[in-house]
């Protein structure tokens, strides 16, 4: 793939700056360009890019070049962290009204994903303990007010829909009616998608809004949309004055570049991703994590930053004692790889360790699931069985496999693993003080 | 109105975006030089084309003017239009229904129009005095199997459908054996939005293909994958996966109404050779034209 390619060329790129000191401009020139194709290539719109290539290049020329990293690295650094200054470094929260009901309103392109959002939000504010009532407003496109009934149905939460003759002004305003007559402290407002450039049916949504008068615009974007983002929000934006945008379909392989996009045009907060089509795969926006998608990249320095977040520095000396003497029990297993799951999901992780490129990790399945099991069979053992797993006779295998609810071969597998890990450990520690130093600095048994 | 003008309205947006700057950029210049050069690859990449199909051509651009010893900016703009009209190809689009019945299979990611498109393929190959029958296909969304029943009361052609959560592969059998005794000449099958990251619901794109192939094994088929002219740079990834599991025949570009520029099917015909076969520029039901890429890349100048 182009991008995987990209990701390549500036891994590259930063290995290729070495050397210690400062940040020069001719570092900053050779990282720019690699980041400005990345950046192209998620989708973010190249006015956008342009701007933020700029103030990041002002920013990053003349730093300090922390300990332990190259110039390149550094450069990544800044750059990832501006990109999630740019994306609202906290993530937003949907506000309410202080005199109910409160009402939202979505709105967007046609196929953006409204009425299924308005089917998710509904769900998480009926879970935050709200009593929603969504209203089928898409008086245009056929069946539209049929698919929120139906979503209605499945949720077991009240639509309000007078067909399709009346308008959508009308409908908004009935609705509201109609909550305050049954409690229902929550409004969601289901428009129809148009084009930003329909005045007829934008003039129609600002009908909506002063007739209602809503909480919270929010404007619906297909994460995967190009260059053409901008406009879009920004023309609903003017418009309207939305208060959030929310990026849906993001379970695709899209970078999702419209999001920092929108954001930059607009000024207003993500505020929601939609990932799938079930209706409670709604998930709060994390600009972090939005970044590194957007780059892209196995980016050493999280990890980095991250195992120094999570690794407890004196642990991991411990450990490396452990390792060196051979006394790494199955306990410290369990504990580093809880550890390596407070970092995040493992794909992510992999992704980060240097050397490790997109290309190995198509072919490596990591699975979640599996450390799961590995856990609980560790945690179904006796301490004496932890310190010394020789003593699992075929009965205690069979009562550790009814405890974790795995089963014998599993246990046999993992502990064939440990063994493993223990001959590779012996090797690692007998390769010298170089080997020992970067063991110290991730504390990575895997 | 025809052809020409309607593309030539739906793109106006498009050409205003792309060429007004092409031109701003060439009269601003008037001399060849680097910054000309740079100014392009911008225009080319915000109309989706993306950056390593504006790099090849503003590669091949430099080679040209190089080689003709264009010294004028202007100049440039020719040449430019040439080779997108080298990527585009001189076909038109067109489906071929050499057996009765043919079988046009629609498919893509969710909310892109699909069923919209359904409706407009009805209605035009209806207007070719084609005899259409509809698969509701997408029997997953709430509500799909209405949305595709208005339409083709609209195009005033038949309708075959399950209820909703039924297998889709059960839908197109029937559909097909309804066509084949109703001398239908064209089976139109919808089938649900999907993320192509989804394994299984490609697999389920996989078992529709093999019923098809078994009840219909002679018979012409064409797979259509319906893309929006606002998304990205996945539109590439889109037409990679979905070809895999579905041999996709050609494009249906819609929403071309709208500013988005839809130059990601340059990318993807340059990269994929998959052609364009219709686009979308409006809402009613005959706003769906055979797309021409002459008069394309002519409306886009």
């Amino acid at each position: 793939m182009v991008f995987e390619g990209l990701s390549e060329k500036l891994q590259q790129t930063m290995k290729k700056l070495r050397g210690a000191g400062r940040v020069t401009e001719k570092d900053v020139k050779a990282m720019m360009r690699e980041i400005k194709l990345a950046l192209l290539e998620a989708d973010v719109n190249f006015k956008v890019v342009k701007q933020f290539i700029e103030s990041v290049s002002e920013r990053a020329v003349g730093t300090d070049v922390l300990e332990s990293l190259t110039p390149g690295q550094q450069v990544v650094k800044i750059v990832h962290e501006e990109l999630i200054s740019l994306m609202g470094s906290v993530p937003a929260k949907i506000t309410f009204s202080s005199k109910p009901p409160t009402v939202y309103m979505m709105v967007g392109l046609q196929g953006a994903g409204k009425t299924t959002f308005t089917g998710k939000l509904a769900s998480y504010l009926r879970k935050e303990g709200k009593k929603p009532l969504m209203t089928a407003c898409d008086v245009y496109r056929p069946a539209a007010i049929q698919q929120l009934q139906v979503l209605g149905k499945q949720l077991d939460i009240p639509v309000f829909a007078m067909g399709d003759k009346q308008s959508p002004v009308d409908i908004a305003k009935a609705a509201i009616k109609h909550a305050s007559l049954n409690q229902n402290d929550v409004v969601l407002i289901d428009t129809a998608g148009r084009l930003h450039i329909d005045d007829d049916l934008m003039n129609e949504l600002e009908n909506i809004k002063n007739a209602v008068g809503p909480q919270e615009i929010l404007l619906v974007v297909d994460s995967m949309t190009g260059q053409d983002a901008v406009n879009v929000a920004k023309s609903f934006n003017e418009k309207l004055s939305i208060d959030g945008i929310i990026l849906t379909k993001l379970d695709g392989d899209t970078r999702g570049g419209a999001a920092l996009s929108t954001k930059a045009v607009t000024g207003k907060p993500i505020k929601f991703i939609g990932i799938g089509e079930k209706l409670n795969e709604l998930e709060v926006f994390y600009p972090d994590r939005m970044a590194s998608r957007i780059l892209g990249m196995g980016d050493v320095l999280s990890l980095i930053e991250k195992a120094q977040q999570s690794f407890d520095e004196k642990k991991a000396i411990e450990l490396e004692k452990k390792m060196r003497t051979m006394q790494f029990t199955l306990d410290d297993f369990l504990e580093q790889m809880q550890q390596l799951k407070k970092m995040g999901p493992l794909n992510q992780i992999m992704g980060m360790i240097p050397g490790m490129d997109n290309k190995m990790l198509k072919d490596m399945d990591v699975d979640e699931k599996k450390m799961a099991h590995t856990e609980a069979i560790i945690q179904s053992m006796t301490k004496k069985e932890r310190v010394n797993p020789s003593i699992l006779n075929a009965s205690r295998r069979k009562r550790i496999a009814a405890g974790s609810g795995t089963s014998i071969q599993e246990i046999n597998q993992l502990l064939k693993q440990f063994e493993q890990l223990k001959k590779m450990m012996k090797t690692m520690t007998s390769m010298g003080k170089k080997g020992r130093k970067s063991l110290g600095k991730f504390g990575l048994p895997f | 109105m025809g052809f020409f003008e309607k593309l030539k309205n739906g793109l106006k947006k498009t050409r205003a975006e792309i060429t007004d700057k092409i031109d701003k950029i060439l009269v601003s210049m008037g001399k060849i030089d680097e910054e000309l050069f740079e100014e392009l690859e911008e225009v080319l990449i915000s109309a989706d084309l993306g950056v390593e199909t504006t790099m090849e051509i503003v590669e091949e651009l430099r080679r040209k003017v190089k080689e003709n010893k264009v010294t004028q900016a202007v100049d440039v703009k020719e040449l430019l239009k040439d080779q997108l009209a080298n990527i585009l190809g001189d076909e038109k689009g067109e489906l071929s229904f050499s057996t009765t019945p043919s079988v046009i299979v629609v498919v893509g990611v969710n909310g892109v129009g699909k069923t919209t498109s359904i409706g407009k393929i009805s209605y035009l190959l209806k207007q070719m005095g084609k005899k259409v029958v509809i698969a509701a296909g997408d029997t997953f969304r709430a509500a799909a199997i209405e949305q595709v029943e208005v339409w083709a009361n609209r195009a005033g052609v038949d309708i075959i459908k399950h209820s909703e959560g039924a297998d889709p592969s059960a839908v197109i059998f029937d559909a097909i054996q309804a066509a084949k005794s109703r001398k239908a000449d064209v089976l139109i099958c919808d089938t649900a939005g999907r993320l192509h990251t989804k394994k299984n619901l490609m697999e389920e794109l996989k078992k529709i293909y093999r019923v098809i192939k078994r009840e219909l094994p002679e018979a012409d088929m064409e797979t259509l994958l319906v893309l929006d002219a606002t998304t990205g740079q996945n539109a590439v990834t889109q037409a990679k996966v979905f070809s895999e599991a579905a041999a996709v025949t050609g494009l249906v570009l819609t929403k071309l109404d709208g500013t988005a520029k839809g130059g990601i099917v340059i990318a993807i015909k340059s990269e994929l050779n998959v052609p364009v076969k219709l686009v979308g520029v409006g809402e009613q039901l005959d706003d769906l034209q055979w797309f021409d890429s002459k008069e394309f890349i002519e409306a886009l100048f």
